[in-house]
């Protein structure tokens, strides 16, 4: 074991994948020489050499492409697309082809890549450095969609991801890089003391589709993911009721059972994204409970994410769910 | 705000048309070019700037009185010429039966390579059999030369139970992994660049792979093509990117994919060689492919090849060029047609005569029906059998998730 914030574990899960793997390749803008603008990938040229660790142009959609093709060669790309609000030029080359490959060709072709990409706020990054686009993936079949919170799941997941034979498009939450965030810009703590910084050095995988129970309590389920996790622990303590936590890990497949035993257990839901709300991956999640869960449900299932605006730069804190929209959100299913 | 007085000479921005509309008597110029004009540089050592004329220029073999000469001569046996004249005919009679197919309701969808049939055929021709091709829908003609079954292509074109991609993709897109053919897809563009990669990885593997890909005039517009040469040129790896400029994107004629002179050039400020060829001169076209080829073999990395050529037909079966082109521009066109070129110099060598070619589009055209009779055993487009529902769900992972599954159940089928 050694503590490790999640540039740090996701830097392990890298360098073990590129030992143990020698068709795994990793590429991206900055991400070579420099090490990445986060230093995720710090150290990995000089030590497995530039023709598997490079740097790319800048260009989005080439970098999806390129990966698409390696892929279906024999290769298992990990890319990284520096912030998710850049993901865009490649849209198409993940959503119509990446996505799509195994499917369109009668499974005689597939490409295992794995795109990673820094996403969300609370780094007054503006609304081209904050965006937290999921549900622009979840929406599209083929893909896996994974968003980690910790330095914990961040390794295992990661390396789940690249070892995993479909795509998968894996969110960092960048707030939460070097330390989780509870919802207070003025005290943002290290990983140092934190239990879920406690990383194996050694290979481990978290399987994709399986929740994190991070809190237990029978009166309300909480549901989030990447740095929201953090920011529903201090809304739920804030709230001084007793609920579940679950952070998903993984969207698409998400994990029902989890999801499905808690609700019917606390009989209230409350969702938290950062993302707008309107087609959020939020409501897919209140539809599903609805579906699965409408007989034990005692309230209505509450949303609580970001608003259906562009990301502010200096106003971030007012947009970004905070502990006490969360908090609220929670007491009100507990009047129902 | 000021305002310019206005001008009624001047237009505000160029908007680009094409040089004949329906109506129009279609008169191109004469090309310039014979097969004596350009040197054939060593493949192994050309840079760019090497190419300059080449990619200004028009690599050609076939000159008038229909024998071949010049630096870019592929010196090829007649055998080979042969096989490449069978495989275009093959190419022309297939599309016509299914056509036919598609316009009495047994086929949803097609698409002709008419008057393009040397491109992926000539240029199949010249590559190793490990080599992998990425092509568009207008070189389904590689799949011949790599020795695809005629029922199995039918069976795809109809999506019947035999379909090899089960019915998810309309006819033409097709997939065939035996022949190292990859997945067809519709978004225009997205292939270019995506070969880059695939060759990247033949080279970080150390195998003796070469990747060649296609992309319409229209489609070079797209930003995959940029990125398909900024990543060739930066990575060097071993691709042959080919612009096929047939001249017409559905109905968006090609001056509207480039301000520039023509499509081989562009290559060449990013520093990749960039050759310009006949793309109707079978010869010319297997030469220049085979250079290309050599050139990626030896590690000297990619190639840029603009294919002068023209669409014959029309875009698919969904379209109507009379609409927007003269009905016999294709008879103008300077570079004539590939089957009958090659059929003339293969004559003119004396190794083919007009019986031949009779009969060879006779046993040709029985082969093609009798295919067609076969697939249908396997299914029709009015009746099936179709590849069974639960293929909708299959191949969407690796494995099925919960909640494809959930949905399959729900489907009930």
């Amino acid at each position: 074991m050694a503590n490790m914030n999640i540039i740090g574990a996701l830097n392990s899960a890298l360098d073990i994948m590129l030992d143990q793997d020698e068709n795994v390749v990793i590429f991206g803008e900055d991400i070579g020489y420099f090490g990445g603008v986060f230093r995720v990938t710090d150290g990995l040229q000089e030590k497995h050499g530039p023709h598997r660790v490079f740097d790319s142009p800048l260009a989005e959609g080439g970098i999806a492409a390129i990966a698409f093709g390696m892929g279906l060669n024999g290769l298992r790309p990990v890319v990284e697309i520096q912030f998710s609000d850049y993901i865009f030029p490649a849209y198409d080359q993940i959503v119509n082809e990446i996505a799509k490959l195994r499917h369109r060709s009668g499974g005689e072709f597939w490409t295992p890549v794995t795109i990673r990409t820094p996403a969300g706020g609370g780094i007054r990054g503006g609304h081209h450095h904050s965006q937290s686009p999921e549900s622009q993936f979840t929406h599209t079949p083929g893909l896996k969609v994974v968003y980690c919170s910790t330095p914990f799941n961040a390794k295992g997941l990661l390396t789940s991801a690249i070892e995993c034979n479909d795509p998968v498009i894996f969110f960092e939450p960048k707030r939460c890089y070097r330390g989780p965030f509870y919802g207070d810009p003025h005290d943002v703590p290290t990983w140092a003391d934190h239990p879920d910084a406690d990383v194996p050095e050694e290979h481990y995988t978290i399987p994709l589709g399986e929740a994190r129970m991070v809190q237990e309590g029978e009166a309300c389920t909480v549901i989030a993911w990447g740095a929201m996790v953090h920011v529903c622990e201090q809304g739920i303590s804030d709230s001084g009721v007793a609920c579940d936590l679950i952070d998903l890990q993984t969207l698409v497949p998400w994990d029902r059972d989890a999801v499905v035993d808690s609700v019917n257990k606390t009989g209230r839901c409350v969702i938290v994204h950062e993302a707008p709300k309107t087609s959020g991956f939020g409501a897919e999640m209140a539809a599903s409970v609805q579906e699965r869960c409408f007989y034990s449900l005692e309230a209505p299932i509450e949303r609580v994410t970001g608003w259906d605006t562009p990301f502010p730069h200096s106003t971030e804190w007012d947009y970004m769910p905070g502990p006490s929209r969360i908090a609220e959100a929670i007491q009100r299913t507990q009047e129902a | 705000m000021t305002k310019r007085e206005p001008d009624p000479t001047s237009e505000p921005y160029t908007v680009p048309t094409a040089p004949f509309r329906p109506g129009d008597q279609p008169e191109f110029d004469s090309w310039p070019w014979t097969p004596a004009d350009l040197d054939r540089p060593d493949p192994a050592t050309c840079v760019s700037e090497d190419t300059r004329e080449h990619a200004h220029g028009l690599v050609r073999v076939l000159s008038e009185d229909n024998l071949a000469s010049g630096a870019w001569d592929p010196g090829l046996d007649a055998d080979t010429l042969r096989r490449g004249l069978e495989l275009m005919v093959l190419l022309r009679i297939f599309d016509d039966r299914m056509m036919k197919m598609q316009r009495t309701g047994k086929l949803s969808f097609y698409m002709r390579s008419f008057g393009e049939e040397a491109v992926a055929i000539a240029q199949t021709m010249a590559l190793e059999e490990q080599d992998w091709i990425f092509p568009t829908y207008r070189q389904p003609g590689a799949q011949f030369v790599r020795g695809r079954d005629l029922v199995s292509m039918i069976n795809h074109c109809i999506g019947n139970i035999e379909d090899n991609v089960k019915g998810r993709q309309m006819p033409v897109h097709y997939t065939y992994r035996d022949g190292r053919y990859i997945s067809v897809s519709s978004p225009v563009g997205t292939q270019f660049p995506q070969a880059v990669g695939v060759a990247m990885a033949s080279a970080y593997r150390g195998l003796d792979e070469v990747t060649i890909t296609w992309i319409g005039d229209g489609a070079s517009a797209e930003g995959d093509y940029h990125y398909a040469l900024t990543f060739a040129s930066v990575f060097n790896p071993p691709v042959i990117l080919n612009v096929v400029n047939n001249q017409w994107a559905i109905s968006t004629h090609r001056n509207f994919a480039t301000g520039g002179s023509n499509f081989a050039s562009r290559g060449l400020p990013y520093g990749v060689p960039s050759i310009r060829v006949d793309g109707n001169d079978f010869l010319a076209l297997y030469s220049v492919t085979k250079w290309a080829r050599e050139r990626a073999g030896a590690g000297a990395g990619p190639t840029h090849i603009e294919v002068l050529t023209y669409r014959a037909a029309g875009h698919s079966s969904s379209d109507d060029p009379t609409r927007y082109r003269p009905a016999d521009e294709y008879g103008a066109w300077p570079g004539g047609d590939p089957i009958e070129r090659l059929k003339a110099h293969l004559c003119a060598l004396g190794e083919w005569s007009d019986e031949q070619q009779e009969e060879l589009e006779s046993r040709i055209d029985e082969k093609v029906v009798a295919a067609y009779k076969e697939a249908v055993t396997h299914g029709d487009l009015a009746s099936g059998p179709y590849p069974p529902a639960s293929t909708i769900f299959t191949e969407v992972y690796e494995e099925m998730p919960w909640h494809l599954q959930e949905q399959r159940e729900e489907l009930g089928k």
